[in-house]
């Protein structure tokens, strides 16, 4: 089935989200829409599947235009949307949440129903029983579950929104084999992503979404410049990697310990050098947070010693209190930002009237108004000193926690820094993260991220249940060796 | 996503406009307080005008009246003022009671003590001010160790800590402060020396009035031009955040309901040498209590206590005659009062739900 939008309107109050968008897909195509948050990609699939309607604009299937007025209708002409959480009944078994979609009557036929679903399960090569209840599927499974009951309902077209969330790479790679053989059957695939690489590696054509409007076409050879420029109006640098270790030890963890009812860990040896970026990979849970709260003084290891160096000289921090830790130069950016990092209530100015050292008994409200008014256009931040720091989008609440950190610093300790974040802003904050480098402070990170871990990283530690491995150079490790690693795999 | 289909109906509406508007809202919550109220006296078959006016009369119909809502204004001001330090805190510093009279127990101890030396009664005044000080203080700090140190939830330690205040109140009036030969729950007066200068044919002390107005600026500046007031303010809005930002947590908990304390004992050091002038069972008058819902309602803003403290006086004092020309008890100013609390905070809710729904719906 060939799909066409012409002139697609829709504004939400002021905003305008679709703006004239105009898209045409062949039957067979793999169709990538790219664009950062809040581009328009999501409006445009939710106009399709019908859950909203159009301000103005027509869809044509196969040449002949239809009105989709709701979800119903768009199944019932063979359009299906997988969304970024499944919509599925969890309590449910995979047959009943399979009948509860779909127009069998009031006494459905199960035996056909589980048959056809076997069928289609062996086309894709997906192992899974009717019966099994679907709240002990993965995430994976349950999107794969998904495309296969909507290609159960008679789905032709089918919209992938960000499906590359949360799923496991093996999944991913699952996922992108069912799309490709659904393709050679002849079905439009609509893969809405905000990751260059996977459109890239996956789409036959990719269009372009920004702020609202489709700005540009491409076939392969894709060239990956020329699509982050379109997607940004700009192009983007990514950061240089090993820009800037230098020789000098700057911490260094000797035998540390920590004792957690999960899962404790023991015997972490490393030293981080000046400038040095490490990255920790690891399932969650695996001990990676334990380890950057121990570095930041905020829990207390049971064993070993954090050695602080100085020029000839080097202190054992193991047991002194956080704000020492802190007042040696050491941060902690928490990866839940409203919780434990900002202060939900407070604006900007207040936030950075904090963060200075106090200098005298009474706020100067000049002084800190000014600072506040630097900092936002240094850091680039989306906001007034008069905005609440809830108000702020999370790439923006990123940038100001960057803002608040003090100089000189000695080691950043990241949980997590850009979860959540679109590219640019992934590249901005990283471009700060890098500066901060250059002036000599280290750098941990924990990523579920692997392509920002090896990406960024000078070199990787990897946790598995209560082990961590020799730090790898990431420069020799590539992300499916970590895959494997973080798996438990390939450990002595 | 269900939202985005069907248009909110309220968006863009008069309901919705005036709903989601600070003062028409706080408006209409007043309103509703005074129809739940008019509907509770109606019930009881008499007419709420006749209430309403009995008790406008009663608050300022006239010179003494007023100087009487006046001289009532500033002990609650002042209980209310020191609870700006522990709401801003994000604390709930019941035990203000009994602290409150712990202050009047210190102040009227030390006047006691002075009483018939030839110390001047200005300077036993001021002591006895500077004692009640400390009693408040120290009682509101062993709230905030057991809360810092014991875990003890401040509401439950600050009650048990009223209970005993209570006890040491009624073992010092009928005990060993008890005037000779009666026991009535109230010490001896005070001699007029040690009384705060009230002004010709009443009670109010001008000296007690100008204090409480010094007090008013004192925590406004500190709480909104100082860094103490900010670091307070983050620890109350986000304890964990403001820890790893530096902020020492316990400390400025612990210096919030010091000062809470401070408050709280200078009321009840006013109430001994500027008001009763003897020591005696419930001289904290509730104030304290009645504080807590002034503070409730000036959302940590301590020029705003002001006003609101006003009105609660006055309602209380004109509720004060409503026995004697109505039959009705004068308790229904508590329940006017309580009414006020409760639509202010529920039209407040749906003020806040409304904004949020509309944003979300904008935002889809």
């Amino acid at each position: 089935m060939d799909v066409e939008v012409r002139n697609i309107h829709k504004t939400f109050g002021k905003v305008h989200a679709n703006n004239d968008i105009s898209l045409e897909v062949k039957s067979g195509e793999v169709q990538g829409i790219l664009g950062e948050n809040g581009a328009g990609k999501s409006t445009l699939m939710k106009i399709l599947s019908g859950f909203i309607s159009s301000d103005s604009g027509s869809i044509l299937l196969d040449g002949k235009e239809v009105n989709i007025a709701s979800p119903a209708d768009s199944v019932r002409l063979g359009i299906g949307m997988l969304h970024q959480d499944p919509l599925d009944f969890p309590p449910f078994k995979v047959i009943d949440n399979l009948i509860l979609g779909s127009r069998e009557g009031t006494l459905p036929d199960r035996k056909k129903v589980r048959k056809e679903f076997l069928e289609l399960t062996k086309q894709f090569n997906f192992s899974i029983s009717p019966d099994t209840y679907i709240e002990t599927l993965s995430v994976g499974e349950r999107q794969q579950l998904e495309i296969i009951r909507l290609l159960w309902l008679g789905a032709d077209v089918l919209i992938l929104d960000e499906p590359t969330t949360g799923i496991s790479s093996t999944q991913k790679q699952q996922l992108f084999s069912m799309v490709r053989k659904l393709s050679e059957q002849g079905k439009v695939i609509l893969f809405v992503s905000h990751k260059l690489e996977e459109v890239m590696s996956l789409c036959t054509q990719v269009a372009v979404f920004r702020q609202g409007q489709n700005v540009g076409e491409m076939r392969p050879p894709y060239d990956s410049d020329k699509l982050v420029e379109m997607m940004f109006g700009k192009s983007l640098a990514r950061s240089d990697k090993k820009c800037c270790a230098q020789e000098q030890v700057n911490i260094e963890v000797k035998d540390l310990q920590i004792d957690d009812i999960r899962s404790p860990i023991n015997n972490v040896n490393f030293s981080i050098q000046k400038g040095e970026v490490i990255g920790l990979a690891g399932m969650e849970g695996s001990g990676q947070g334990l380890i950057l709260r121990a570095l930041a003084g905020i829990i207390r290891p049971t064993g070993g010693n954090i050695w602080l160096h100085e020029e000839n000289d080097k202190k054992d921090f193991v047991g002194k209190h956080y704000f020492d830790f802190k007042n040696s130069g050491i941060s902690f950016l928490p990866a839940a930002r409203l919780e434990e990092g900002l202060i939900a209530g407070l604006d900007l100015k207040e936030h950075f009237t904090l963060a200075e050292k106090q200098t005298s008994f009474f706020v100067d409200a000049k002084g800190v108004q000014q600072l506040t008014e630097k900092r936002i256009s240094e850091f680039n931040i989306k906001g007034t000193s008069e905005s609440k720091i809830e108000s702020l989008s999370g790439g923006n609440q990123q940038r100001a926690e960057l803002a608040l950190l003090r100089q000189p610093l000695r080691l950043l300790l990241l949980d997590h820094p850009t979860r959540g974040l679109d590219i640019e802003s992934t590249l901005y904050i990283w471009g700060k993260l890098k500066q901060r480098c250059a002036e000599g402070a280290s750098i941990i990170f924990i990523s579920a991220d692997l392509d920002e871990i090896s990406l960024y990283s000078d070199r990787i530690l990897v946790f598995f249940g209560g082990k961590v491995s020799k730090p790898l150079d990431a420069s020799q490790v590539t992300v499916d060796q970590l895959g494997q690693l973080i798996g438990g795999k390939g450990w002595e | 996503m269900e939202k985005e289909k069907t248009k909110n109906p309220n968006q863009g509406s008069i309901l919705s406009t005036i709903l989601t508007n600070r003062y028409s809202s706080l408006t209409l919550a007043v309103v509703f307080a005074l129809v739940f109220t008019s509907l509770l006296v109606w019930i009881m078959k008499v007419n709420p005008l006749k209430v309403f006016d009995v008790i406008l009369t009663g608050a300022f119909g006239s010179v003494d009246a007023v100087t009487q809502v006046l001289q009532a204004w500033v002990p609650l001001v002042l209980a209310s003022l020191g609870l700006m330090f522990t709401f801003t805190a994000g604390l709930w510093n019941i035990g203000v009671e009994g602290q409150i009279e712990m202050g009047a127990i210190f102040a009227y101890g030390v006047i006691r003590i002075f009483d018939g030396t030839e110390t001047s009664a200005a300077l036993v005044i001021i002591l006895s001010i500077l004692a009640g000080i400390a009693g408040g203080a120290i009682w509101a700090f062993l709230v905030g160790l057991l809360k810092n140190f014991g875990g003890v939830n401040e509401i439950f330690g600050g009650l048990g800590f009223n209970f005993i205040a209570d006890a040491v109140m009624l073992f010092l009036v009928y005990g060993p402060w008890k005037p000779e030969g009666v026991a009535n729950g109230s010490t001896k007066m005070l001699a007029a020396k040690y009384w705060l200068p009230q002004l010709e044919g009443s009670y109010l002390s001008l000296w007690a009035l100008g204090i409480a107005i010094a007090g008013l600026i004192i925590v406004a500046v500190i709480l909104q031009g100082t860094y103490f007031g900010l670091k307070l303010k983050a620890v109350g809005k986000n304890n964990k955040s403001s820890f790893l930002l530096g902020i020492p947590t316990n400390r400025y908990m612990l210096m919030s309901f010091i000062l809470c304390g401070v408050f709280a004992g200078l009321t009840g050091a006013l109430q001994v040498t500027g008001f009763n002038h003897v020591l005696r069972n419930n001289i904290s008058g509730g104030y304290g209590y009645i504080g807590l819902m002034v503070g409730m309602l000036a959302n940590i803003q301590p020029l705003i206590t002001a006003p609101i403290a006003f009105v609660f006086i006055a309602i209380s004092k004109g509720a004060a005659s409503l026995g004697i020309d109505l039959r009705l008890d004068s308790n229904l100013a508590g329940v006017i009062q309580g009414a006020l609390v409760i639509f202010v905070l529920v039209m407040d809710g749906v003020r806040k739900h409304i904004i949020r729904r509309n944003r979300g719906v904008q935002n889809g």
